[in-house]
């Protein structure tokens, strides 16, 4: 027989943990849990509401219309900046005097505020004074970002692959050189062609820094705020209002914080629930 | 299969070689036969990697040529020189099965799909993989995977040769003798060329027909084990094979004798009395015998201390103030003090400046 003696000081060590992740997480979260559940005009007077707040931001049409666009938008950033990070990733030096040049090259977009991208893109793509607008004039196109929704996309987009790709080559760049010579010496030997090298060796090798090339370009797309509140302020229309910049004129606009916050909570848990089924589907897949 | 000729190759990493010690791997013409079963054998960073690679085509060399089978190859790309190589670590494709791993070769080059499954179930029969070909091959242990490497050039048809880099280094050691078997089995079965880079000297001693000694950049022996156990052709390969190595002992020859310090001892060395910057006697431990009295080619020795290593003993004692070790057997009851040492006259050898002399009787 064991005497076990209870000791409750022992839950004193788990203090600094549950202390910093309340300040960091959970009463930060509160508020918002707060506001979705509450109706609230000042400290003294709140009415409790149920879930009316969720009723009335789950049947927004404009939400719906915000949420829509941001799927997409996210899709398509993947879809572009990956394969793309993969394939410049692949084009780059693995030794000699250029390494350090590309690489730096490389990373200067991410070192830029969200702001100030928003802002090169906004000068950079005006028709007038913009260098890029003005080229897609010459060249005859009839180019407007500011009347045009399909113009106003493809900057949005360009400017995300312009910020962003980056972050996918330097993950997949490292991923590469970590695999040893004798992999393609192998391969040459079995008479591999330049196809069978990727799609045997380096893929299968680069598939842990994808997961979290993918999962972060995922979330911080899904999140995108500042650029196209720059860019296109949403518009023309609603055209490029997506999420994050719905629910500010939600709550900061209108003042219709319960709606508001109800949908931050629904936001929260569709990114969270996306992440657990990517992140799922691809260790399931990788270990099978 | 096919004979390999390395005609007067020579490498170096540098751009301009100018002193012998710029190159990794020194001028050399050598001759591997067909169906041979080489062990390219010396210590860490002799150059047995580099003349690996040469003829494998990882590498070109910065002069001569490689001939297979009198076909000059030194340009030719590492796919067309029908070699096969298995690394240090296993290289598998991970998102493959065993099956398709070993496939992998015989697909590149098309051939065409029944011949691609009569031969890889041939491979896998003869490696005992059958149990896990349609399993896949990341999650196996490295022996197994390292199998899966061998089979890889074994499938081929067309292969001229089989290198092997150090292949056991990741193996545990009692997989290692299954596997040096099995390497053994497919040998003898198919008469491969087979040439194996190790720095472990019982391995390319079991191994191979032919043992391939370097140090340094130069090829130093070859020769099968038992000559270089007899007769060393430099004292590296002395010191390097047999355990414990090869005992030297600096000395001047004066007519029939060796002058060892001040003792004297009498030796056949007819045609090797001549100048050199050192001239050593060279015996193994196992040609040096203990008494206490002495003989017609003794010498007195100072016997310090013997080890007993189970089924021999090792005595180690001193003679004119150089170590000397010598090897006896379990029962020979031995103490330590003064005594007499004596050299098998057939088997003491004469060494000039390194590189042993054959004197004529």
């Amino acid at each position: 027989m064991i005497n076990k003696t209870d000791n409750n000081r022992a839950w004193l060590l788990v203090v600094p943990v549950v202390v910093l992740v309340a300040f960091s997480a959970i009463i930060p979260l509160m508020t918002v849990v707060n506001y979705s559940v509450q109706d609230i005009f000042d400290p003294q007077t709140r009415i409790f509401v149920g879930t009316e707040w969720f009723r009335e931001a789950l049947l927004d049409e404009r939400l719906h219309g915000a949420l829509g666009r941001q799927v997409l938008f996210s899709l398509m950033v993947l879809l572009i900046e990956v394969p793309l990070g993969i394939a410049i990733a692949l084009c780059l030096p693995r030794r000699g005097p250029w390494v350090s040049f590309c690489l730096i090259l490389l990373a200067l977009p991410m070192l830029v505020p969200f702001n100030v991208v928003g802002t090169i893109w906004q000068i950079f793509a005006r028709a007038d004074i913009g260098l890029g607008g003005w080229l897609m004039t010459e060249l005859g196109f009839d180019y407007n970002y500011t009347a045009s929704p399909l113009d106003a996309w493809l900057t949005v987009l360009v400017m995300d692959v312009w910020h962003w790709t980056s972050l996918i080559v330097l993950l997949c760049y490292a991923g590469l050189l970590s695999i040893p010579g004798a992999y393609y010496q192998a391969a040459q030997i079995d008479g591999a062609s330049r196809w069978a090298i990727f799609r045997y060796i380096q893929l299968p090798k680069l598939t842990n820094v994808l997961v979290i090339g993918v999962l972060l370009r995922f979330m911080d797309s899904f999140m995108i705020y500042a650029e196209p509140f720059v860019l296109t302020g949403g518009g023309p229309g609603n055209a490029t209002t997506f999420l994050s910049q719905q629910l500010t004129t939600l709550a900061v606009g209108q003042f219709d914080l319960g709606p508001a916050a109800a949908f931050s909570l629904i936001y929260f848990l569709i990114i969270l629930l996306i992440c657990w089924l990517f992140y799922t589907a691809i260790t399931h897949l990788s270990t099978r | 299969m096919a004979e390999i000729h390395l005609k007067n190759i020579a490498h170096s990493y540098r751009e301009n070689p100018q002193s012998p010690a710029d190159y990794a791997l020194k001028p050399c013409d050598y001759f591997w036969q067909d169906g041979g079963a080489y062990a390219l054998l010396g210590p860490s960073g002799c150059g047995k990697s580099t003349l690996l690679n040469i003829i494998s085509g990882l590498l070109q060399p910065s002069e001569g040529q490689i001939l297979l089978d009198g076909r000059d190859v030194t340009r030719s790309s590492i796919q067309d020189r029908n070699i096969a190589q298995v690394f240090q670590f296993p290289v598998i494709y991970d998102s493959m099965t065993v099956y398709d791993n070993l496939a992998f070769p015989l697909r590149n080059r098309g051939v065409e799909a029944t011949a691609v499954k009569q031969r890889v179930r041939e491979v896998a029969e003869m490696l005992d993989l059958g149990d896990i070909l349609h399993s896949r091959a990341r999650g196996l242990s490295p022996d197994a995977k390292q199998t899966i490497s061998l089979g890889r050039a074994l499938v081929r048809n067309d292969v001229a040769a089989i290198l092997f880099d150090e292949p056991l280094t990741v193996i545990d050691p009692h997989l290692k003798f299954l596997l040096r078997r099995k390497l053994k089995q497919v040998h003898e079965r198919h008469q491969l060329t087979l040439i194996y880079v190790t720095h472990d000297q019982s391995e390319a001693l079991t191994f191979a027909d032919q043992v391939v000694v370097m140090n340094e950049g130069q090829i130093l022996q070859v020769g099968s084990p038992q000559e270089l156990f007899e007769k060393p052709a430099h004292s590296f390969v002395g010191h390097f094979i047999g355990s414990p190595g090869m005992n030297f002992f600096d000395c001047e020859l004066v007519d029939g004798h060796a002058l060892i310090g001040s003792q004297k001892l009498r030796i056949h060395h007819g045609g090797c009395a001549q100048p050199a910057e050192r001239t050593q006697i060279g015996i193994r431990p196992e040609f040096l015998r203990l008494s206490d009295s002495a003989g017609d080619h003794s010498l007195p020795v100072m016997v310090e201390s013997v080890q007993d290593l189970g089924n021999y003993q090792i005595a180690s004692g001193q003679l004119e103030g150089r170590p000397v070790k010598i090897k006896l057997d379990e029962e020979q009851a031995v103490g330590t003090g003064p005594a007499h040492l004596h050299f098998a006259p057939e088997h003491t050898r004469i060494y000039l400046d390194d590189w042993l002399c054959e004197a004529k009787p």
